[in-house]
């Protein structure tokens, strides 16, 4: 029973959460805004590409920076979006208090809320990549794509990303000025040294070895793993570099880490978005609006 | 236009612009936000160039354009989308009843914002260029100082002419600062030489005062920066000139009309669109 009610509540969550998303303009216009928006964001890293090689993208480089920026779009928008429930719904709409007091299950509520940015957010990364295949030569071919590890890794990776998002959720109930400069701070921590857009060995040694603790540098790379297997293994093994730092490393290891690191955000994340809302409580904080 | 009403018209200037200074002083956490996050961008981007090898000047213009968002956004979330947020938290309806001219809030708004944006630009600048060993040749201080007024006068009227806009969005508001973000980026070339996009589109983001006053600025910081160079300095900074009287006109006109559709239709005060 309590099941069935935490699956209606994510339910109509979920269903709340597209019309905010969505029902601020007609349906062209609201498509039309999520094609332009992720596709001029990688469209700079395409020129700068551009720029320098002087228009050439038949490069296994190239394909690793442009799928990484497209994936990142889920590091961005999800913890973003998770916290922004939080925030939207008690500085703009003023409705959190209502909805913390219904006798829902609130991590149901919050989690029904990101799960239409995970959709939203799919369906933008799909196209950019869909836009990178055909226009810009991508390294994607269906046919060499490791299906099973590409499921695996993308499930480890979004859990990874929505339990941090909780956790910064939970920050939200303390912070009224400040949410927002910190999901952009941790965002753009993960973006320089996740290896996102250029290889982790491009950075200086001490900032390595925090790269090779985050889960998403792991994500990123299983991801790229998984959808250009051959460009991968050149940028591996270029030279006998090890290019991508992360080479040394099987697949095996790497869902490893992802699943024990998911575990481990989950229960500090749990832990941090619990206290901080007894201290939200405590202090008078669920209906707090500072006009921000 | 009397004497008094000019005196009101600038008190009300200067009483919009100072919790904009003042702001900055009660919230010093904001600085560390406004000038550390650009820099994640610059140091992605310079990361990218770098591994490239690319040719240094590449990652100076990562580090002045990053530094330079600081003012896009400033004039998408505090110029152009401020009259939404107003409405909100309702002093809007305040500002319509004021004896004042729209214009001159908005004037506030901008002196105040470019006040602050400044100071957090040019710390994202130093920051960015002693990271990245970025060397400035500042080759005509007087021709720097009239291209960024003009960049800036020539922005902050085209973030009033959105604000007029702005004024009867709701929601809608919030999206459209966000779509306006990376697209103008990508089209006036923060992170890289406009030129390269061809001269058409290059041209049509020039519209985009920050487009040019961007190019021009890059010629005049880096001495390798000619062959990247869209236009000469001297026409665009005429083209940037010209764009200050069309935004400020331009802005003038909208936010009167605007006002009186907002009236029509009684949208000026309405909220949770």
């Amino acid at each position: 029973m309590a099941v069935m009610n935490d699956l209606r509540t994510m339910k109509n969550a979920a269903w709340l959460g597209w019309q905010m998303e969505a029902n601020w303009a007609d349906p062209f216009l609201f498509a039309t805004y999520s094609v332009v928006k992720p596709i001029s964001a990688t469209l700079i890293l395409v020129f700068m590409f551009m720029v320098v090689t002087g228009g050439d993208t038949d490069n296994a480089y190239f394909s690793y920076m442009f799928i990484g920026n497209a994936l990142y779009m889920y590091v961005a928008e999800v913890l973003f979006g998770v916290t922004w429930v939080i925030h939207d719904d008690r500085e703009h709409y003023m409705t959190l208090k209502q909805v913390y007091i219904a006798p829902i299950n609130f991590y149901a509520y919050i989690l029904g809320r990101s799960a239409i940015k995970i959709i939203i957010t799919t369906a933008g990364v799909i196209i950019t990549l869909t836009f990178g295949v055909l226009v810009l030569g991508v390294d994607i071919f269906l046919g060499d794509v490791d299906w099973l590890l590409l499921a695996v890794s993308a499930a480890l990776g979004m859990g990874c990303i929505c339990v941090l998002g909780l956790a910064l959720g939970g920050i939200t109930f303390l912070t009224a000025r400040h949410s927002i400069g910190i999901n952009e701070g941790v965002a753009g921590i993960f973006y320089v040294m996740s290896g996102i857009i250029f290889p982790i060995t491009a950075l200086p040694t001490w900032a390595q070895s925090i790269s090779k603790v985050l889960p998403v540098t792991y994500w990123m790379d299983s991801m790229r793993r998984a959808l250009m297997p051959d460009a991968m293994a050149e940028l591996s093994s270029a030279a006998a570099l090890d290019i991508t730092g992360l080479g040394g490393f099987s697949n095996l290891y790497i869902m490893i880490y992802l699943a024990i690191s998911a575990a481990i955000f989950f229960v500090l994340s749990l832990a941090v978005f619990r206290f901080a809302d007894g201290v939200a409580r405590r202090k008078g904080k669920i209906d707090w609006t500072t006009s921000y | 236009m009397s004497d008094g009403w000019v005196i009101r018209n600038l008190r009300a200037v200067k009483g919009r612009a100072y919790p904009r200074i003042i702001g900055a002083k009660r919230e010093p956490s904001w600085l560390f936000f406004e000038i550390v996050l650009p820099l994640f961008t610059v140091a992605a981007y310079a990361y990218v160039y770098q591994f490239m090898d690319a040719r240094a000047e590449l990652i100076g213009y990562v580090v002045l354009g990053g530094a330079m968002t600081a003012f896009w956004l400033n004039v998408l979330w505090a110029m152009a989308a401020q009259f939404y947020w107003e409405k909100e938290i309702g002093n809007l309806q305040l500002y319509m009843i004021a004896p004042i001219s729209r214009m001159s809030i908005l004037a506030g708004m901008a002196l105040g914002g470019m006040f602050s944006t400044t100071v957090n630009a040019a710390s994202t600048l130093v920051i960015g260029a002693l990271i990245f060993n970025v060397a400035f040749h500042i080759s005509s201080p007087f021709m720097l100082v009239a291209i960024f007024l003009a960049t800036m006068v020539a922005l902050y009227g085209m973030g009033m002419m959105f604000a007029s806009l702005y004024m009867l969005f709701g929601r809608e508001a919030h999206h459209l600062s966000n779509l306006m973000t990376d697209p103008v980026y990508l089209a006036s070339g923060f992170f890289f030489p406009v030129k390269y996009l061809g001269a058409w589109v290059a041209a049509g983001a020039s519209f985009i005062p920050i487009t040019l006053g961007l190019d021009a600025l890059r010629q005049m910081f880096f001495t390798g920066a000619a062959e990247d160079a869209f236009l000469s300095l001297e026409a665009e900074l005429l083209i940037l000139l010209g764009l200050c009287v069309v935004f400020l006109i331009l802005a003038h006109y909208s936010l009167r009309y605007m006002e009186y559709l907002g009236k029509a239709t009684g949208r000026l005060t309405l909220r949770w669109q």
